[in-house]
């Protein structure tokens, strides 16, 4: 026997929503076989009716009284079900705590748009496809994912050099920038060293034994292993030294990888000997012929590499790394004018490992010659003892006026950061270059400054205190006229690539902004929920995408929809 | 080349700049476009008889009694079939109506005008609660409240929206988001405001107090008396982003209760149709899900102009037809904004520090994404003559936002 119960509260209005949402709620009590909640007007009255639900209580009810009536397998249960009401209606869900899940990057990008990496940890089928996106946003990748096609890879990596972005991966396990680990990272402490690495487990290894050593890390960038074949060139790695020669943080930098492509290591290496900074190589399994060239360090194995690093860190002091003069957006080149053709063609040498490429009158290599002598373009050294300046005149060392000249010129090219000059002292020599050239050096800057620009003069002084000019003289002027003075030439070379190297590439790839690396690390997380929550435990802003294929793995529909953006 | 972004951009600034005023109300006969002795307009897709479902049926039947052209259901099956009767869209004649949407020629119809563009959108009246012909109901209550419509209540609501100088309905429906109404589902704000727009002019055009009295409670019982002005208008918006060569912007939403069907912007009229959902909601004592018609109605015009399910973060209250939560009424928003175009310009969310409201539903972020148009809607039962018997949400099926890519990629050569 079924038990019909029913309450009548006098004018008690509810929105009908509320009404139907108790009533859902009551038929779903234990025992409750049917339920009605509505106003108490004829019209409800009369569908309750029809449903057997109304009582003599509800029939007296007026339209602005609200009708409570539970039918239920027994009286207990309908007695029980009516009691619940007030709670029922009290009830409050818990407010979702968890804000938006984003379906899409583009809306994540929105939703934290500080966020400059996008972590990729989808099928590899589909992961090139969300970091195309991530590099259309603006956005630096770390591509967890595996079974990335060849030719996806190297896309990828070519789209994000040309738009001064990083790809670390596909199939990169590993990273830590600005102190906050990706994917599976180690936590290390903050110090010097910065990591290039085309392997995890070998970023890990040598991370966590500098940290055990007592020192730390600046930045550890994985490239995926497949970085260094000669197919991809290792363009992230390239890109990876570039930013960590310019980010003053770091002081060391250790290179892990397989070994590399001959080829590819040529690149590789070119890169590292420009950063300027002490490299430690660990070309795994890879025996070098010496232990150390220039400012590279080889070592075999990764403890090896992880001990070195921490020694030549302790070596170095911050200061090495000076900040750099307040050059103007457009200031990116180095200007050499020389008047000795030896110096010249020492400068070219030493550059070349500098810089990405320096045109000249009398190149190294004939790709570099200038096509016209009179007009520099990019990073420029002329020797202008070459006999096409000094046709019907003096040459540089005895008249300064071919130099004067150009040293306007080029302190009038908003592209010029650096301008180096040699001064050659001595019996023969103009007998007070510094007169001359000082002037005019203090000119140039000015004129550079009453444009907005900051141009650095960089002289290099060849001589001895005993010369009829006297060094010591000569430098004094050519500093007091606003010139750095060097009295090695090798010196005034080093320094003066040092100005413009960070205004260049040293990959010969456009230049990744440091920003990347040293602004506080935020992130949106396409992939592996477990990524995001790390960020979070560590501190990082981070937004998980609810990830979906595009077009729910429809190829044939996510090739239109490709092609209707590529248009 | 077709640049797919400006010819969104151009689709959905007219969309959102449309300025639809209602200026009047006339005889379907006399004002909608097209509009024949033999027509009967519907709701969604072009449906035959054979395929329309109960509350169509119910719907066709009782407006062909109302016309005096059948007595029975039987002689009005008749008509239809035998084709004397034709059916065809009510947006094939730039008209909408809710549920069934069935209008026939004696029909009074609200004119709404887009002060912008020009283009004019036509609605009928609505019916309050209840046994309703929208439903399908077309009992003899039914018809006597249709006669007292067109009799009495017509008349002079054509006179006091004469004399008010026309109802800016965007700017309505502004201030209805503002207070609660998403403009699909809920609309008791704005038809509090309709109705205090339209009172004083009642109030001097009917012939007694007690005809007055009559036509202010009528409009004023029913919290959707503006829905079908506020389609009209939706209608108007829509038609005045419809037709820009390259466009991906869907311009129609619409269901006739068997066929959910849309139409796209730089696809000129062709309709693609898949099966109409049944909604999932909140029911009525008595009914349950099986009780239920499939989706139906042109309402779906309010999410195709960026209100409706689109501004449910507005609209709290409606997100508990599914049991929801106000953050699910923000998350609702928040998703349509991944397939939308752009933000409203003047329909605001005051939850979402007054962000405009997802407008411009763009078939290429729909397929992309798989996120289809999120819709409230009443639930009809499938029966003819019993009328509504829930309320709740329901989208789209995805094959047709498929189909229409395709199609769009077929005419573009993409």
């Amino acid at each position: 026997m079924t038990a019909l119960k029913a309450e009548v509260r006098r004018s008690a209005y509810y929105d009908s929503v509320v009404l139907m949402q108790l009533q859902r709620a009551l038929a779903a009590l234990p025992g409750v076989l049917d339920a009605g909640v509505v106003m108490g007007t004829t019209a409800n009255k009369d569908l309750l009716a029809q449903n057997g639900l109304l009582t003599a209580e509800v029939e007296t009810a007026a339209a602005d009284d609200l009708c409570i009536v539970v039918k239920a397998a027994d009286e207990a249960q309908a007695q029980a079900a009516l009691a619940q009401v007030d709670d029922l209606l009290r009830r409050r869900r818990h407010d979702g705590d968890q804000g938006y899940r984003p379906k899409s990057l583009a809306t994540a990008a929105t939703m934290l748009p500080e966020a400059q990496w996008v972590l990729v940890s989808v099928p590899g089928s589909y992961a090139a496809g969300v970091a195309r996106q991530a590099l259309d946003l603006g956005k630096h990748v770390f591509l967890y994912s595996d079974n990335v096609p060849m030719e996806e890879e190297m896309a990828l990596k070519e789209t994000a050099a040309a738009k001064g972005l990083l790809v670390m991966g596909p199939d990169c396990g590993t990273a830590i920038i600005n102190g906050v680990g990706l994917g599976f990272a180690n936590r290390v402490r903050r110090g010097p060293i910065g990591l290039v690495a085309a392997s995890g487990t070998g970023l890990q290894t040598v991370s966590s034994r500098i940290h055990q050593l007592g020192s730390g890390i600046t930045h550890a960038l994985g490239t995926g292993g497949r970085d260094f074949s000669e197919r991809v060139g290792a363009v992230t790695a390239r890109q990876g030294l570039d930013l960590l020669a310019r980010d003053a943080e770091t002081r060391v930098i250790v290179l892990i990888s397989k070994p590399p492509a001959p080829a590819v290591a040529a690149r590789v290496l070119q890169a590292a000997r420009a950063t300027g900074k002490p490299v430690v190589i660990d070309f795994i399994g890879y025996v070098a012929e010496t232990t150390r060239r220039e400012n590279l360090h080889f070592v075999r194995t990764l403890d090896e590499a992880a001990a070195l690093a921490v020694e030549l860190a302790d070596r170095t002091t911050p200061e090495m790394s000076t900040a750099l003069p307040p050059f103007a957006p457009s200031q990116r080149y180095l200007r050499g004018l020389y008047s000795g053709g030896t110096l010249a063609y020492e400068a070219l040498l030493l550059l070349q490992d500098m810089l990405p490429g320096v045109y000249s009158n009398t190149p190294l290599d004939k790709t570099w010659a200038l096509p016209n002598p009179m007009q520099s373009r990019e990073h420029t050294v002329v020797d202008l003892g070459e006999d096409v300046f000094t046709v019907g005149r003096l040459h540089p060392m005895l008249d300064n006026d071919l130099r004067i000249r150009r040293l306007r010129q080029e302190a009038a090219d908003p592209e010029v950061a650096v301008i180096l000059l040699d001064v050659v002292l001595g019996y023969g020599a103009h007998p007070d270059p510094a007169a001359e050239l000082g002037p005019a050096i203090a000119e140039a800057i000015a004129v550079a400054r009453d444009e907005g620009r900051h141009l650095e003069v960089v002289v290099a002084v060849v001589g001895t205190d005993e010369d009829p000019q006297d060094l010591n003289r000569q430098s004094e002027q050519l500093r007091a006229a606003g010139a750095v003075v060097f009295t090695t030439h090798q010196a005034a070379v080093a320094h003066a690539a040092g100005l413009v190297r960070g205004r260049t590439s040293l990959s010969g790839l456009p230049p990744v902004s440091l920003a990347a690396l040293t602004q506080p690390l935020a992130a949106l997380n396409v992939g592996l929920e477990s990524f995001a929550d790390s960020l979070t435990a560590q501190g990082a802003g981070v937004v998980q995408v609810d990830w979906r294929p595009v077009a729910g793995g429809n190829e044939r529909l996510a090739g239109i929809l490709a092609r209707m953006r590529g248009r | 080349m077709i640049n797919i972004e400006q010819a969104n951009r151009e689709a959905t600034d007219r969309m959102i700049e449309a300025r639809p005023v209602l200026v009047g109300l006339g005889r379907a006969l006399d004002v909608i476009p097209g509009m024949r002795e033999d027509l009967l307009l519907h709701a969604g897709p072009p449906i035959t008889w054979e395929r329309a479902s109960g509350p169509l049926k119910g719907a066709i039947i009782g407006a062909l009694i109302f016309e005096g052209k059948a007595r029975d259901a039987a002689e009005a099956e008749r008509l239809v079939t035998s084709g004397q009767i034709r059916l065809e869209p009510c947006h094939h004649h730039q008209a909408v109506g809710p549920m069934a949407g069935v209008t026939s020629p004696s029909m009074a119809v609200y004119i709404i005008e887009n002060k912008t563009h020009g283009n004019r959108a036509f609605s009928n009246l609505n019916e309050g609660y209840g046994k309703v012909l929208r439903y399908g109901a077309y009992d003899e209550s039914v018809q006597a409240r249709l006669r007292w419509m067109h009799e009495v209540m017509a008349p002079i609501l054509r006179d006091a929206i004469e004399a008010s100088g026309g109802i800016d309905i965007r700017a309505l429906l502004a201030e209805a988001l503002h207070m609660g109404d998403e403009g699909h589902n809920r609309n008791k704000a704005g038809s509090v405001l309709f109705l205090k727009a339209l009172a004083p002019y009642i109030a001097k055009a009917a012939p007694s107090s007690e005809v007055a009295s009559d036509i202010l409670k009528a409009i004023g019982d029913n919290a959707l008396s503006v829905l079908n002005p506020v389609m009209a208008a939706c209608k108007a918006m829509a038609d005045a982003a419809h037709g820009i060569q390259g466009s991906t912007i869907v311009t129609t939403m619409a269901r006739n209760g068997t066929d959910f069907g849309i139409r796209v912007s730089g696809l000129g009229d062709r309709w693609f149709t898949g099966p109409s959902q049944v909604p999932r909601g909140l029911y009525f004592p008595g009914f349950s899900a099986e009780d239920a018609n499939p989706d139906i109605g042109d309402s779906t015009i309010t999410e195709t102009a960026g209100i409706g399910g689109f501004a449910m973060a507005t609209a709290p209250a409606i997100v508990t037809f599914v049991s929801g939560t106000p953050k699910d009424a923000i998350n609702t928003t928040l998703e349509m904004y991944e397939i939308t175009f752009t933000e409203h310009r003047y329909f605001t969310i005051p939850a979402l520090d007054f962000r405009g409201t997802p407008t411009g539903i763009d078939i290429r972020k729909v397929v992309e994404t798989g996120i289809t148009p999120r819709i409230n809607t009443g639930i009809a039962h499938k029966e003819a003559g019993i009328g509504q018997i829930g309320a709740g949400l329901v989208r789209p099926p995805m094959s047709i936002f498929e189909e229409a890519l395709v199609a769009f990629a077929e005419e573009y050569g993409f």
